[in-house]
């Protein structure tokens, strides 16, 4: 079974890693086909890496080399002055992007973790039915909540740009968290909670002594995924921020579609530097990054 | 009362949550509902200096009436086939041709997945130059290349085109995204057990009637995932939009579009009219795929 619902605990492995790969019974299929494999798939390679090479080669442009007939070809000199400018013009937002998207990851995995382990392994009655109409709120369009929000975070006074940015972080986070969790609290055997609720620990002690420590393949997934969804929104933040109080993406987006319009050089280098966060999370923690992806990549 | 008090704690944990999503998942969007309602049209409604009226769906009539309006769904429903049969047949096709062991995988799947840790406002920078409108001379981005190749009858105007200009917006959707759905049928094709393989090796199935008969159906769970979350993400699309050809491009307008729109000018009767719609198409989509998943659960 490999709905939305369920893939998590078996995904991250197989993609991970390749669990059948070595066995004698898989065949490796006939030379032509293994020719028309490569084909398609070196093919493929240089037609998704395109945008990364003009990316690269125009963040290094001077104004004047960034002219149409030479937009395919290497810089005539490599500067290193747009990385410099989109520097001066990003950092600011990359701190405040950093203070939003660690205590919005914290937070909404804590309250996931609580939940995927009572939706699985403390259940009350109903809590199937629960658990669906905590998942509908990761479907959810947010335009359709969108103005009363507006409204709300001017009636209750959260400062705009990164507090409201975590707080709403957080709350629509939930969904995505409690899903990835409980999916695998399933898999963990009931006998080891109710071992723990014979010797009388009540389902705090449960969970803070139990269930806690052996979250923490989990929690690297989940972090890594709200990290990334968190870093990379920019829905909420042009609701509730402006590219002064922001995260990164609101001022790379002022950067690229205003002050520096015409110049393709130093948003192409703000673009990467808006970027790096991120992929260097996918990078180096690609395994979990995919266990993420594979529970469900739904915000958006 | 001993059954009762064996939930009560686990059902207290998580009910923080659930008052959290109660409130800014349903009853924001009870309370969008109301405010499509209204005749809230004007910033000095908006701030409660003017009185607001009751007009019950007159705002949902006008804007399905409005051919600006229908111009974004139709964009939509462009957008959204073309975003949907894009992924999935790349997706699909990678997935095929890595499944089996090949030298070099574990590179082709990280480059193919890579797009999807980016932003859509980080990749909107690349590509808005990519998809640059000027043919001849001022010939840039992919129109360049398409000249320097000698596809010159490639080159077109992207999506500055009203009728078709949404399409454009598509191709880095696509780009982004099929990786993702490529993990997906990977998964799902390494979920399917050997011995099933060669259960129908023994009977005497030729690799293509394996493929038939046996593979592929075991996929559909897969396709009907990779359907719901890909479809739910387009209906939802934004910030590829803003980033590229921005909101006041009437060419790529589609209902998030129109709703940020309507919010700026202080119009949220309309905007949350828009909002509204939104839902209800996601909805329509989705409520069936989590009561298939409810049930599928309830079986176990």
């Amino acid at each position: 079974m490999a709905t939305v619902t369920t893939p998590a605990p078996e995904t991250q492995q197989v993609t991970g890693t390749r669990p059948s790969s070595g066995k004698p019974s898989r065949r490796t299929g006939s030379p032509g086909w293994r020719i028309f494999r490569y084909a398609v798939l070196l093919a493929s390679l240089l037609l998704v890496l395109i945008p990364v090479y003009v990316l690269f080669v125009t963040s290094f442009k001077g104004i004047g080399d960034a002219s149409p007939s030479r937009t395919w070809f290497f810089p005539q000199t490599w500067t290193g002055q747009n990385w410099a400018d989109a520097w001066e013009a990003l950092s600011p937002a990359l701190m405040r992007t950093f203070a939003m998207v660690i205590p919005a990851a914290v937070l909404s995995s804590l309250l996931g973790s609580m939940n995927g382990f009572v939706l699985s392994r403390w259940r009350f009655p109903h809590a199937n039915l629960v658990f669906t109409l905590i998942l509908f709120g990761m479907f959810i369009p947010y335009q359709a909540v969108m103005i009363p929000l507006v409204q709300l975070m001017i009636d209750i006074n959260v400062p705009n740009g990164i507090p409201s940015l975590i707080l709403l972080h957080v709350v629509y986070g939930i969904p995505i968290c409690t899903l990835i969790f409980r999916n695998y609290y399933e898999t963990v055997p009931m006998e080891l909670i109710e071992s723990a609720r014979v010797d009388g620990a009540g389902m705090l002690r449960t969970y803070f002594s139990v269930v806690l420590p052996i979250s923490i393949p989990s929690f690297v997934v989940v972090l890594l995924w709200q990290f990334t969804s968190a870093w990379n929104d920019f829905l909420f933040a042009v609701f509730f921020s402006t590219a002064n109080n922001g995260p990164v993406t609101m001022a790379l987006n002022n950067l690229a579609n205003g002050a520096m319009l015409s110049n393709y050089g130093v948003s192409m280098a703000g673009a990467l530097i808006a970027s790096l966060p991120t992929l260097l999370v996918y990078i180096l923690l690609g395994r979990y990054f995919v266990g993420g992806l594979m529970a469900g990549s739904v915000k958006g | 009362m001993t059954r009762v008090r064996s939930w009560l704690p686990g059902l207290l944990l998580i009910s923080p949550s659930l008052l959290l999503l109660g409130v800014f998942v349903y009853g924001f969007i009870g309370l969008s509902f109301r405010e499509s309602l209204t005749d809230k049209h004007t910033a000095a409604q908006a701030t409660g200096r003017d009185p607001v009226g009751f007009v019950g769906f007159s705002n949902y009539t006008e804007l399905l009436a409005s051919p600006a309006f229908q111009h974004s769904l139709r964009n939509l429903v462009i957008f959204t086939v073309v975003f949907l049969l894009g992924t999935l047949v790349i997706g699909f096709c990678w997935a095929w041709v890595l499944e089996r062991p090949i030298k070099g995988e574990g590179i082709f799947r990280s480059v193919y997945l890579f797009p999807m840790a980016v932003s859509f406002v980080a990749s909107g920078v690349v590509w808005k130059w990519l998809l640059n409108s000027n043919v001849g001379e001022q010939a840039s981005g992919l129109n360049r290349l398409f000249q320097m190749t000698g596809l010159g009858f490639l080159q077109n105007e992207w999506w500055t085109n009203p009728r078709y200009g949404i399409l454009a917006i598509a191709l880095p959707a696509i780009w982004q995204l099929s990786g993702y759905v490529m993990a997906l049928f990977l998964a799902g094709f390494r979920g399917i057990p050997d011995e099933l393989r060669e259960a129908a090796r023994v009977d005497g199935a030729s690799e293509m009637q394996l493929y038939r008969h046996v593979v592929f159906p075991q996929l559909s769970p897969v396709a009907l995932s990779a359907l719901i979350i890909i479809g739910h993400m387009s209906l939802k699309s934004f910030d590829l939009i803003m980033s590229i050809a921005n909101q006041s491009a009437y060419s790529t307008k589609v209902p998030a579009i129109d709703m940020y729109n309507f919010a700026t000018v202080y119009d949220y009767a309309n905007s949350a009219a828009v909002g509204v719609i939104l839902l209800v198409i996601v909805a329509l989509a989705v409520v069936p795929y989590l009561w298939y998943d409810a049930r599928a659960r309830k079986r176990g």
